[in-house]
């Protein structure tokens, strides 16, 4: 397997196989905008559900407890048919604390009447109060100015490091698509979102922007010099260094999910609800956005938003009006378009064609003689 | 170099691991509840806004003291409940536990702290004219501040007595005659009854009990008070209430600009109003300016301690202060910190402090763990399968870093007060995946070079220049990100920024001093080198297709990267791997200058066709020992 990987590895890396993803851009474009606007409407319609710990809810404290377990609580809770799973904790030596989502004063009756059962205490051994959200507003919207402010900042670094402000722009495109798109699924899921998840959202943030800028910097690499070239287009190069990473990407990705994905199962399959579950899906489901808009939506965008450049439009225009000419085109006949190129890394020894070897520097002069 | 990092790696962690494992966040361990009641005679100030306020105070306060992720909720809408893991310092503690709510006060009358009926002898005159100039630290420009000034306030300081005298002596009848004088504005004498001034007398400031501050010391906003300095040095006899702490928008401290613009070497703090205190504080400090010492003082009171009494030395119209005075760095900051985090709206006290058990089973550890466990061993056996011997190296690289990781944070947990919460735990399971795809970006570009026909060393040194670029590059992203959310963020936010900082350091760390030194002893190695076909640099596997090494030579990757193997050996031997290995396309080798056609067509046959047995001119192209 590992030789078939690597002489697949070989292949894009010399071109001699490539999987054209720059020149079918709309179609990844419309993928991605497609499962972006499910993820919107999914988020519209449904919403997320926020745990107790954003909207606060209610607090039952169980006083002169015996065995202070928590199953009982779980299941009394559950009996109630309130679907969220609840916080239990022991407080001191025989309290112990349950926190629910926000009940009715039904609810609130019934699921005292419950828990002094199912913990064999007197009612009045119940006590009952609502309680605020832990993580609270004030949470939020530091986290949400600390984003800002990052997003900000990471876009002037990389403007700054790779020279061009379109791949920051590609890079933060790519990076709402994945958040979009995780935050989509939990709404489709119904999933509790928790502290858990949002942290989870955040690594995924981490994440994304990191494996686009891996790409990325094999993009940077493989364009520097492209306007000062004649032999391949912009998109071209981009391309092939989108196949000439292809290899790092899927490892990079396969080793990276593997152990989110452990966690994803024994978090959903063993232990049911809870905060490895929660960060586990979203972790998953990130990091194969991850890879996925790294390749496919930040690069075609790039390349999208330099073809729109002057300089690099005549550059391709240029390239491929020698090609169509090299074949032998009239330049009428544009269906027919240029002869497909294979585009690789330059291998030494082979032979590149006669346009490859030097001109003669003046046509008229005779050989032999120096000025 | 390796053993020697090693060496201080394996020192490293087995000095921290001598202070044990590290701590646990509030959910996986537990830790300590206390409720917080708020005190407080009028109840409309006890509002879900100012439960609010205190709940986002109390977590800066908890936050700035390490990054223990603190549970703060409001319960039953007037108590906050404040979960700490693990055993909480008695530090800790007192920062949630001390209600500090930061009141600005006018300054009345300031004596010595000892107890005393009244201070009219010339030695408390001195004590207190020694307590005023230490203890207040004068606002604005201290160059006017000579020995004539002190002189200045100690005559002042016996003159107040004197007022204060005949105003008491004035009202024989105590408390109804003194409220009968009605006091005209916050700094009037008419505030100091007979009543105040008996509490004066009984307080002894120099007794360390009476230090501590407290919520019973705090006082009503609109009643005179009797307070002592934080350090003891003297007692107060304050106004109402002119100013609140939440009136402070921010405060800090550095070392003083002066109207040049020139930074001097004298600490000082600056507070920075908000809309309401900028109108509230210019008219004190209006007021202030104009009347003698000590009542141009305004103290400001945490807790019912003075913690600094500046004079007024200009009337502040912009709300920015700037306190300067005998100011280390230290005190200079402390009071910064404490008008910052010291401004809660509310007055608390502890209703109930207990044990909670974890919010989060330990079956959420334990499998959390078992799951990082068999993703670690999926990911080592799909490196084994993927680089081969060189998997190997992500695995002892990974590892090492595990360690690292597992060093740090215990090391960090005991000097940091850091928590590792199950977030975190997850957080460092996702950074296998990081730090391996360091490693994979390596190993890919090595294997780019060899693709080029690069020895392994030249391969090793050209790949390792432009991973690390891509590294350092995507590294820096993160940790960027770490750092803009560590200090912006608050709560179970700052908590992951400080696990994705830590673990994108150690990925940097493990790349630079492990990962890549050991990639250059291994290329001298001739395992690795002569690309064997279980190093995961398989030469046959990397080069393939008849290639031209220069100097009229021509490699073939079927004979191990080139190696002067035997021509006629060679297909022999390895003919099924070869049969795997045939070129879809057959690239045009061009000449080299000494090739005939005859040649060259020899060496596309047999590329072509591997099984056909070589000629005798196949002797030319097994030379390449330095391809």
């Amino acid at each position: 397997m590992a030789t078939r990987m690597s002489q697949w590895g070989n292949d894009l890396y010399t071109g001699r196989r490539s999987y054209e993803i720059v020149g079918t851009k709309r179609r990844w474009f419309m993928l991605a905008g497609a499962v972006l606007l499910i993820s919107a409407v999914l988020l519209g319609v449904r919403g997320l559900n926020p745990g107790i710990e954003f909207r606060g809810g209610s607090e039952f404290m169980l006083s002169g407890v015996a065995d202070s377990e928590e199953q009982p609580a779980i299941d009394a809770v559950a009996s109630i048919g309130d679907a969220e799973t609840p916080r239990v904790s022991t407080v001191g030596d025989d309290m112990v604390r349950v926190q629910t989502s926000q009940l009715t004063d039904v609810e609130t009756q019934q699921l005292s009447a419950a828990l002094a059962s199912a913990y064999e205490l007197e009612s009045n051994q119940v006590t009952s109060t609502f309680i605020g959200p832990i993580w609270g507003q004030d949470v939020t919207e530091k986290a949400l100015r600390g984003l800002v402010i990052f997003l900000a900042l990471v876009s002037v670094v990389m403007t700054v490091y790779f020279r061009d402000w379109r791949m920051a722009a590609a890079a933060v495109v790519a990076l709402l698509h994945d958040l979009v798109i995780t935050v989509g699924l939990y709404a489709a899921v119904g999933w509790e979102v928790t502290p858990a998840t949002v942290i989870g959202f955040l690594t995924i943030l981490g994440y994304s922007l990191y494996d686009t800028v891996v790409v990325f910097d094999k993009v940077r690499e493989n364009v520097e010099h492209t306007l000062d070239q004649r032999r391949y287009t912009y998109a071209e190069m981009a391309n092939l260094a989108i196949n000439q990473t292809l290899v790092r990407s899927i490892n990079t990705s396969i080793v990276a999910v593997l152990p989110v994905g452990a966690i994803l199962f024994i978090g959903a399959f063993l232990l049911g609800a809870g905060t490895l579950r929660d960060i586990a899906l979203a972790l998953f489901v990130g990091i194969i956005a991850g890879t996925f808009s790294s390749i496919f939506l930040a690069t075609p965008l790039l390349v999208w938003l330099r073809e729109k450049e002057p300089r690099v439009a005549e550059h391709t225009r240029a390239r491929l009006a020698e090609r169509r000419a090299a074949a032998g085109v009239t330049e009428g006949d544009v269906a027919a378009g240029a002869p497909p190129v294979r585009v690789g890394a330059l291998v030494p020894g082979q032979h590149l064609g006669a346009r490859a070897q030097p001109r003669r520097r003046k046509q008229g002069r005779p050989p032999g003689r120096t000025s | 170099m390796v053993s020697a990092l090693f060496g201080g790696l394996l020192a490293g962690t087995h000095w921290s691991d001598a202070s044990m494992t590290p701590d646990l966040a509030l959910d996986l361990e537990g830790g300590t509840q206390i409720i917080l009641t708020p005190v407080s005679e009028n109840d409309e100030r006890v509002t879900e806004e100012t439960i609010e306020q205190s709940i986002e105070i109390i977590r800066q306060r908890v936050d700035a003291s390490g990054v223990a992720e603190a549970e703060i909720s409001s319960q039953g809408g007037t108590n906050i409940v404040v979960g700490l893991p693990g055993e909480p310092t008695q530090d800790t503690l007192d920062l949630v536990r001390e209600s500090a709510q930061m009141l600005f006060r006018p300054v009345i009358v300031v004596t010595a702290p000892t107890p005393d009926e009244v201070a009219e002898d010339a030695e408390s005159a001195s004590d207190e004219e020694a307590a005023a100039t230490d203890e207040s630290a004068d606002a604005g420009a201290t160059d006017e501040e000579g020995a004539s000034q002190d002189e200045a306030v100690q005559d002042e300081a016996v003159q107040d007595e004197a007022t204060q005298d005949e105003a008491t002596e004035s009202s024989p009848e105590g408390d109804a005659e003194g409220s009968a004088v009605e006091p005209t504005d916050p700094s009037d004498f008419a505030w100091v009854t007979d009543a105040v001034l008996e509490e004066l007398g009984a307080l002894d400031c120099t007794d360390p009990a009476n230090l501590t501050g407290g919520a019973e010391l705090v006082g009503e906003p609109d009643e005179p008070v009797v307070a002592c300095g934080a350090d003891g040095s003297a007692k107060y006899v304050l106004g109402p209430v002119e100013v609140e702490g939440q009136d402070v928008a921010s405060a800090s401290s550095g070392l003083r600009v002066n109207a040049q613009g020139i930074q001097t070497t004298e600490w000082a703090t600056t507070i920075d109003f908000d809309g309401e205190g900028t109108r509230k504080f210019r008219d004190v400090t209006t007021r202030l300016l104009s009347l003698e010492s000590p009542r141009n003082q305004f103290a400001m009171v945490l807790d019912g301690l003075v913690i600094s009494a500046p004079q007024v030395n200009s009337i502040i119209i912009d709300g920015n202060a700037e306190i300067t005075g005998s100011f280390t760095r230290e005190s200079a900051g402390t009071l910064a910190r404490q008008l910052n985090f010291g401004a809660l709206p509310l007055t608390f006290v502890v209703q109930s402090e207990q044990q909670i058990s974890a919010t989060l089973g330990a079956e959420q550890l334990q499998r959390g763990l078992l799951a990082g466990l068999i993703g670690l061993i999926l990911v080592g056996v799909y490196s084994l399968v993927q680089y081969r011997a060189l998997g190997l190296v992500t695995i002892s690289s990974l590892v090492i870093a595990g360690l690292f990781a597992y060093g740090l944070i215990t090391f960090l947990s005991w000097a940091q007060g850091y928590r590792l919460s199950l977030p975190g735990v997850a957080g460092l399971i996702v950074a296998i995946g990081i730090t391996a795809d360091s490693f994979i970006v390596y190993f890919e570009r090595i294997r780019d070079e060899l693709r080029d026909g690069r020895s392994l060393r030249a391969a090793v040194d050209e790949a390792w220049r432009r991973a690390r670029r891509t590294i350092l590059i995507s590294d820096a992203v993160s940790l960027l990100a770490a750092v803009v959310l560590y200090f912006l963020a608050v709560g179970g936010v700052r908590g992951f920024a400080f696990t994705l900082g830590l673990t994108t350091v150690i990925d940097l760390l493990v790349v630079f001093m492990f990962t890549h030194p050991v990639m250059k002893l291994i290329a001298r190695t001739r395992f690795f080198a002569e690309g064997h076909r279980l190093s995961g640099l398989d030469a046959s596997a990397l080069r393939s297709g008849v290639r031209y090494a220069g100097r009229g030579r021509v490699t073939d990757p079927s004979q191990r990267g080139g190696r002067g193997t035997s021509p006629a050996a060679a297909p022999g031997l390895r003919e099924g791997e070869r049969s795997e290995q045939t070129p879809v396309t057959v690239p045009v080798s061009s000449g080299g200058p000494r090739m005939t056609i005859a040649e060259r067509r020899a060496a596309e046959r047999r590329a072509a066709q591997p099984s056909v047995e070589p000629e005798g001119d196949a002797d030319r192209r097994d030379d390449g020992k330095d391809a």
